[in-house]
């Protein structure tokens, strides 16, 4: 009895002692809370607009509020027009490609494929004036549009197919008196919208963020710490940092959470360790689309079909749209889970002009280089979006379809519904070939997930990856995770070893009972 | 008939890291192969403190111990011995079953048979530095210190935790024979109630075989 309790008080008690006080070692996050210190302080503007003689008057011509704008801001237009928010396109160098000059501008996505021919609708969302076609000057200051970004009256908007002009009718007047820093609608009114409509194409952004609630998003729910895009994606001269890899290619200028947070965030070392291979989105944000469902699916090729000769369109009860006879099929998740890939801060993408192999079933919009190898690597969370694209048989290129125009008979899909118009009127403004013969293959495409960071209590537990089966890093198998990862030789091995050697002992016992009792009789 | 004498064999400090590394040991395989993913009990995160913890305990006592066992001079029961090693195999797989007697007999100089000698050497030089050995590196595979996160060097995870596992399979396995082969004694629980009271029964003399001990 003295044995068991000195046994007890000797071995058991210090193992629980320890553990508790290491489990409870939460010290306070000091780092955590100079932040809220620091963001709380609200940003005065030095200047108020109001004031300004030159902007006691109205306007009729959007240019010439532009030309206002750098009458004092002298040296912001250049300024902007070295920024890829304006060029839509931007010097990188890709493994395998050398150096590239790739954005919106020329490349294709997985929604609805691309600008070209389609800059009238899809260039609303220009920081500028009047990006019809390729005849735009990128040159001129004067087409700039300051507007978008610095309207803090909530007054301003843009006009639907036409290239960024503002909608007819503004009120000027109240709107230039009225600007400032660039506050979430402002970088909303594109952002969240992207692909069409909110929430469709990234996932992680879209108009709830206005009014987030603290599950939704920590940093820019008023419960939270109440950010502008812009605390994060920090700007100087108009070069913001922030990159978004279905455009971008190179590891520069990344908005980041080490910013803020620094490498080393957390008050528990193991945390802190992990963050080497694992991204803080990884676990920081374990859902994504929380308030509206985002599209995770497009498939173009089911397009034009019509019921009587009219086009339709079927929506779901929860007002999802599940299909249109303008654009095809759409799939619609809420609550998303995202998948998991590794990633180096450097991607490829699937130019217009890459010739899909005979070989190739699917085509890879984008391609996030990196594995567990590559010690800049780590392990981020994606939203997959896959879709149905048209591409040309005969020359095996990807095709631009013309989708939209002002009037009926130009090839416009939207407008005509004819698949082999719009494909042929894409391909001749862009001046590639278009042999005629065309088909549909399947698309990937993969979407960086930044935003929607969890309250830090429902970031994923220990065991949502430590696990053997269905942990959420089951596709990624080349690195070591513990409870995931086994070596299913040793595995066998010491199992058949423990089975042999209690099957011996229970064997060995049986035949000494055997034996006694022989004896014994 | 062969005379009995009760003997003073395992000393406080012998029993008490016996039964400690005993408890440890157990305990840290019911931990590690949570981590290992076979089951579930503790939880992921409450496992890995668990087992960490009761990893430094276990090197705290080894560090005791082999200071007690060269104090004491009791490292010298380890020294293995050929001789008699075939006799001690030949009993287990057929001596014992005919009642023939134990071919070694337990002293407190030789309190080990030639058998024990290998296996709890190989244990000491072998499979436990080996499993303190690859549970540090296993550890130390990423440390924050100093503001910093530094990498031991020793860099494959999985080869870490292959050997590791592997250790953790070798010792239980070794846990299983060894819990058997202590009812092999005069008695079935003679062996055992030495290791807890420390005083075991042992011949002081022989005598010509006995055959009829019931
Ligand atoms: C002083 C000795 C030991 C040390 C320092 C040690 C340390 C560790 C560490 C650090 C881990 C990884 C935990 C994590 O994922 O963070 C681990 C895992 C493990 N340990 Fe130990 N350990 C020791 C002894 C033992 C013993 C004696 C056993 C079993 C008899 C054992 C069985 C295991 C098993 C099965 C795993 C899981 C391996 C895997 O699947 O990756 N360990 N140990």
């Amino acid at each position: 009895m003295k044995n068991i309790a000195t046994f007890l008080l000797t071995v058991v008690l210090p193992i629980v002692i320890i553990t508790i006080m290491l489990r409870d070692a939460t010290k306070d996050n000091t780092l955590l809370d100079n932040l809220r210190e620091e963001y709380a302080i609200p940003h005065i503007p030095s200047v108020d607009h109001s004031k300004h003689a030159e902007l006691q008057r109205d306007f009729d011509d959007p240019h010439e509020i532009t030309a206002t704008c750098i009458s004092c801001h002298t040296e912001r237009g250049s300024e902007v027009l070295a920024n890829a928010h304006w060029n839509w396109e931007r010097e990188a160098y890709i493994e395998g490609r050398g150096v590239t000059y790739l954005g919106k501008r020329n490349l294709v996505n997985n929604f609805c494929t691309g600008i070209l021919s389609n800059e009238a609708t899809c260039n609303r969302c220009h920081i500028g004036y009047g990006w019809f076609d390729d005849g735009f000057d990128h040159n001129n200051p004067y087409n700039i549009d300051c507007l978008i970004c610095h309207d803090n009256s909530g007054l301003y908007d843009k006009a639907r197919g036409m290239a960024g002009y503002p909608v007819p009718g503004l009120d000027f007047q109240t709107i230039v008196q009225q600007v400032g820093r660039p506050e979430k609608d402002n970088c909303g009114y594109c952002h969240f919208y992207g692909g069409g409509g909110n929430n469709v194409k990234h996932g992680d952004l879209e108009n709830a963020l206005l009014n987030a609630s603290w599950e939704t998003d920590v940093h820019m729910s008023a419960e939270g710490a109440n950010l502008e895009c812009i605390d994060c994606h920090k700007t100087t001269n108009h070069q913001m940092l922030g990159r978004y890899y279905g455009v971008s290619s190179d590891n520069t200028m990344r908005a980041t959470c080490e910013e803020c947070h620094t490498s080393l965030p957390h008050t528990t070392k193991t945390l802190n360790e992990h963050a080497v291979t694992v991204a803080c989105q990884t676990c920081h944000i374990p859902v994504y689309a929380k308030v509206n469902p985002t599209k995770m699916h497009w498939d173009w090729s089911t397009a034009t079909d019509r019921i009587d000769g009219e086009p339709y369109e079927i929506i779901d009860t929860l007002g999802n749209l599940l299909y249109t006879s303008i654009k095809g099929d759409f799939h619609w998740v809420q609550n998303a889970i995202p998948g998991y890939t590794w990633f180096n801060g450097t991607a490829d993408h699937h130019l217009i002009s890459d010739v899909i192999s005979e070989n190739d079933s699917i085509i890879f919009i984008n391609t996030l280089f990196g594995d567990a190898a590559d010690p800049g690597a780590r392990i981020y969370p994606v939203k997959v979006h896959t879709g149905r694209q048209p591409y040309d048989t005969e020359y095996r290129t990807i095709i631009q379809a013309k989708l939209w125009d002002q009037q009926p008979g130009m090839g416009a899909l939207w407008v005509d519904l004819e698949w082999e118009e719009a494909l042929a009127a894409g391909m001749e403004y862009i001046g590639m070939p278009f042999s005629g013969e065309y088909d549909f293959i399947d698309s990937k495409m993969f979407l960086m997930i930044n935003h929607m960071v969890s309250p830090a209590e429902q970031a994923l537990q220990c065991e949502d990856c430590h696990t053997r089966r269905g942990g959420r890093l089951t596709a990624i198998n080349d690195v070591y995770i513990p409870a995931q990862t086994t070596n299913a030789a040793i595995d066998h091995f010491g199992v058949i070893m423990l089975l042999m050697a209690t099957a011996g002992v229970v064997l060995h016992a049986l035949m000494r009972f055997l034996a006694r009792k022989k004896r014994t009789h | 008939m062969k005379q009995m004498k009760m003997v003073y064999l395992y000393s406080r400090y012998e029993r008490f890291w016996h039964w400690t590394q005993a408890f440890l040991i157990l305990f840290l395989a019911l931990t590690g192969f949570e981590i290992h993913g076979s089951y579930r009990l503790f939880g992921f995160e409450n496992a890995v403190h668990l087992h960490n913890n009761a990893a430094y305990i276990l090197i705290v006592l080894i560090i005791f111990t082999i200071f007690w066992h060269f104090t004491t001079g009791e490292w010298r029961q380890y020294l293995p011995t050929g001789k008699n090693l075939k006799a001690q195999l030949d009993y287990y797989i057929t001596g014992i079953f005919r009642n023939a007697p134990h071919p070694v007999k337990k002293t407190i100089l030789s309190k080990l048979n030639p058998m024990q000698r290998l296996v709890y050497l190989g244990l000491k030089i072998i499979f436990i530095p080996v499993m303190v050995l690859s549970g540090l590196a296993y550890m130390l595979y990423r440390y924050q210190y100093d503001g910093v996160i530094h990498s031991s060097g020793f860099n494959d995870l999985y080869l870490i935790a292959s050997i590791h596992t592997l250790g953790a399979y070798i010792l239980l396995a070794f846990v299983i024979v060894h819990v058997y082969l202590i009812t092999t004694g005069h008695s079935l629980t003679s062996n055992l109630r030495a290791m807890i009271t420390g005083w075991e029964a042992l011949e002081e003399e022989t005598t010509d075989k006995e055959t009829e001990q019931k």
